[in-house]
């Protein structure tokens, strides 16, 4: 639990950079789209901190020689894939952009939005797991 | 390119927080939303953390942003509608299936797995997808009804 407390207040600073310094909310499914869709700058902004995501990953992988992968086969990973980005950018976000940056303002949208994919999120692990007793991880 | 660096900078802390706090495996997301299993409390616990630090500097310490009103997720007025709940259940039932949600998904990618390879690329798709039909719907001319 503290490395996870301490892992949040990183995330929290990242969050408070980005905002203070390039006026931005730290939303990554509105960073990737943005990186995805944008022109020019609003397009290399964003750019720039997804390679600094994956940088993370890279070192993190290298020195953990660890690479933790999900449970279920790659076809049905592609369906979630595509239910994850089309459901964040059809509600406005996700884990980190309603998640952190909206409750940290308060934000009551992005409170519905948070109990709705907390909701949905673990009814399907329910279902999945206790019901359908599919992809069950050791 | 001073934007450029402090958003490699932002992106670079972001991504370690997730790793430290250990969100990049989907285990450990599962864990969290399996209510009725071995319930782990550890996605809670950076949620706070996090928001601990970005609430706080938001009230005490940020001078102000420069962000309009339509580009941030939760800025973007007061508006509950259907796309707002409809696009976050259908995100919940994603990361429910998978343990990715777009930030460990990337770094994930980072590691180099070829789940994480597979799922970036399903979800550019969906976001790509979403844009074309908000796109279509616009020029038909027809009421869109989300707003961002």
């Amino acid at each position: 639990m503290l490395f996870a407390i301490l892992g949040g207040v990183l995330i929290g600073v990242s969050a408070s950079l980005y905002w203070s310094l390039n006026g931005r909310v730290a939303g990554i499914s509105g960073i990737l789209a943005g990186a995805l869709l944008n022109h020019g700058q609003e397009r290399w902004v964003r750019v720039a901190f997804l390679l600094g995501l994956l940088a993370a990953g890279i070192v993190f992988a290298t020195f953990t020689n660890r690479v933790p992968a999900p449970a279920l086969p790659l076809l049905p990973l592609a369906g979630a894939g595509l239910l994850v980005g089309f459901g964040t950018r059809l509600s406005g976000g996700c884990t980190s952009g309603h998640g952190v940056c909206g409750l940290s303002r308060f934000s009551t949208r992005s409170l519905v939005a948070v109990s709705t994919f907390m909701l949905t999120a673990a009814l399907t692990v329910f279902v999945v797991r206790h019901v359908l007793k599919l992809w069950v991880q050791a | 390119m001073k934007a450029l660096a402090t958003a490699l900078l932002s992106g670079l802390l972001f991504g370690v927080g997730l790793c430290v706090s250990g969100m990049t495996d989907p285990a450990n997301i599962i864990a969290f939303l399996d209510v009725s299993g071995h319930w782990s409390p550890n996605l809670a616990g950076v949620m706070l953390g996090a928001i601990a630090v970005h609430a706080a500097w938001l009230r005490w310490g940020a001078r102000g942003g420069t962000v309009a009103a339509d580009q941030g997720p939760s800025t973007g007025g007061g508006r509950i509608d259907a796309a707002l709940v409809g696009g976050a259940a259908l995100f919940g039932v994603g990361w429910g299936l998978s343990g990715y949600c777009p930030g460990p998904a990337l770094v994930a990618l980072g590691s180099g797995a070829r789940a994480a390879f597979v799922f970036a690329l399903a979800m550019a798709a969906g976001m790509v997808l979403n844009e074309g039909i908000r796109w279509t719907t616009r020029r038909s001319g027809s009421p869109s009804e989300i707003t961002h």
